[in-house]
């Protein structure tokens, strides 16, 4: 056959063989990743769903920092077992602010996707200083040190810029107020107005952690607590074909 | 060096080429390989027909299966909340006070409840609703805020102190630290200890009667025996939610305490609030 014949061509030059080899892959590629961004059912919007307060980014550079991701998943996967365990499975729009996203690959411990919500924040506290005096059967190490340790929130315009680079929707006035409505979240006798007029009414202001000082538990806390509840399942309707 | 064999008759034809005197034989493929790499190729055509893949204008083909990860789910969830739905509707309409008259229903109730409770309830409850330090233990007679079917549906659907739910039980000890001296809060503290009999220095314990009576009496009682509308928890059954030793007592008096419990009627539908409050109930202490 003919086109055998030259295929002898590519098998005995490893140059040309290289340069075809990039070319099958590039197109295999293309044709995988590509539709991704403009088909319809792969695009889902959902209500609800806002960017990071600046204090849950910060929540959520610790929770990467600390590796949580290598035992925890934050994704609910559409089966039965999974949904009566931790709610509604995750949908693909409730990552899309996430630089990179969290989904994880292993659970030792549960999965975290909807735990906002879900324990009181004196059992975050309780949790994080020290699993086993709530949870005896876990195999969680202790974050302690995380209340120890104060913010200032000097960086955190610098974070929430470079995810707006990346495509979160953040306003120049959520750049500019970063610092404020950090320090704002963690504190409820403070003027939060501003913080919940640009993040919307369901933010959490909370003393998280209980201290006086604005502390990376704070941050983590007021991440955990936000997690999964941004998008109101009363109101969604799944479509079949996604 | 080693001596290249001589060709023989029967060898398979070579490749062709030679480098350095050496050649390569032209085995064919093994036929068994062949086939089964060709049957790959034929069944991946007919499992991209059949599932959801090619990507068009503006959706991927369906798959003639018509298959669906969301679908199938949905109808997997359905499929058991109708096996139970007679029971869940059963127990929803059946008033609380008439549960345990029915057995089958009750044990239903008890055995969902079961399931939910280690799903939402066991982590703060402890798997064997033990309790922890902050967390009530519900195996015991003690109960914050009232122990009868009725009042733990209530406690259970609102949650405690939360921002979620409305009619969440609310009550705020005050942080004694602002209102008393030092000393008052060491002899009030002694006070509290000799209820439940705990060993304490006599004189401050009589002193501190005084501040228990002006400061605490309103809402734990004159006798100190608690009062469950505003979860005001007992001080003589020597049953603690943080510890009854004078070092969590002083720091319970002088900062005070607000456990918070989230309401869990979004979460949760009625009848698995009701089949969780009634194996709450059921564990040991219910009233």
């Amino acid at each position: 056959m003919a086109i055998l014949d030259k295929h002898k061509i590519l098998e005995t030059n490893a140059s040309l063989l290289l340069i075809f080899s990039f070319l099958v892959v590039t197109i295999g590629g293309i044709v995988q990743i590509t539709p991704l961004f403009y088909l319809e059912n792969t695009i889902e919007k959902v209500e609800g769903m806002r960017p990071y307060t600046p204090l849950e980014m910060a929540g959520r550079e610790i929770y990467i920092r600390e590796g949580c991701y290598v035992c925890h998943s934050q994704m609910i996967r559409p089966m039965r077992d999974e949904v009566e365990r931790y709610g509604h499975y995750s949908l693909a729009a409730e990552s899309m602010y996430d630089h990179p996203f969290q989904w994880g690959s292993k659970r030792t411990g549960p999965d975290l996707a909807r735990v906002g919500g879900r324990y009181s924040d004196q059992w975050h506290v309780d949790h994080l200083r020290d699993p086993q005096s709530v949870v005896p059967e876990s195999v969680m190490p202790k974050y302690g040190f995380l209340e120890r340790r104060k913010l200032d929130g000097k960086y955190i315009g610098d974070i929430m810029a470079t995810n707006a680079a990346l495509g979160t929707p953040y306003t120049d006035e959520m750049l500019e107020n970063a610092e404020a409505d950090f320090r704002a979240q963690a504190d409820p006798d403070s003027d939060y107005d501003g913080l919940l007029e640009r993040y919307g009414d369901k933010v959490n202001v909370r003393n998280f952690d209980g201290q006086p000082e604005l502390t990376e538990a704070d941050a983590l806390i007021a991440y955990l607590q936000m997690l999964g509840t941004l998008v109101d399942f009363s109101t969604f309707t799944p479509d079949a074909s996604r | 060096m080693s001596n290249t064999p001589e060709k023989q008759p029967g060898d398979p034809k070579t490749t062709g080429h030679s480098w350095d005197g050496i050649e390569e034989f032209d085995n064919p493929m093994p036929r068994w390989w062949l086939w089964t790499f060709y049957a790959t190729i034929v069944w991946g055509v007919i499992y991209t027909i059949l599932y959801p893949a090619w990507p068009l204008v503006q959706s991927a083909t369906a798959g003639v299966l018509g298959w669906s990860t969301r679908a199938n789910v949905q109808q997997e969830i359905v499929e058991f909340e109708e096996r139970n739905a007679p029971l869940n509707a059963a127990l929803v309409a059946t008033p609380l006070e008439d549960l345990s008259k029915d057995p089958n229903l009750q044990q239903y109730a008890v055995n969902a409840g079961g399931a939910v409770f280690r799903t939402w309830c066991a982590q703060c409850h402890g798997s064997g609703a033990q309790g922890a330090k902050g967390f009530p233990n519900l195996l015991d007679d003690a109960w914050l805020w009232g122990g009868t079917l009725e009042d733990i549906v209530h406690t259970v659907a609102h949650g405690i102190r939360n921002e979620e739910s409305d009619e969440a039980r609310y009550s705020e000890m005050p942080a004694f630290g602002e209102i008393l001296e030092p000393e008052e809060i060491r002899q009030v503290v002694q006070y509290v200890m000799s209820l439940s009999g705990a060993q304490t220095d006599d004189a401050a314990a009589q002193a501190g009667k005084v501040v228990f009576e002006d400061n605490c009496a309103a809402c734990h009682g004159e006798d100190g025996k608690g009062d469950v509308t505003q979860g005001a928890p007992n001080l003589t059954d020597a049953i603690w939610l943080y510890g009854g030793d004078e070092k969590t007592l002083t720091e319970t008096v002088t900062y005070s305490r607000f456990g918070v419990m989230p309401a869990w009627q979004n979460r949760l539908t009625e009848a698995q609030i009701r089949a969780v409050s009634a194996y709450v109930h059921q564990l040991g202490g219910g009233q």
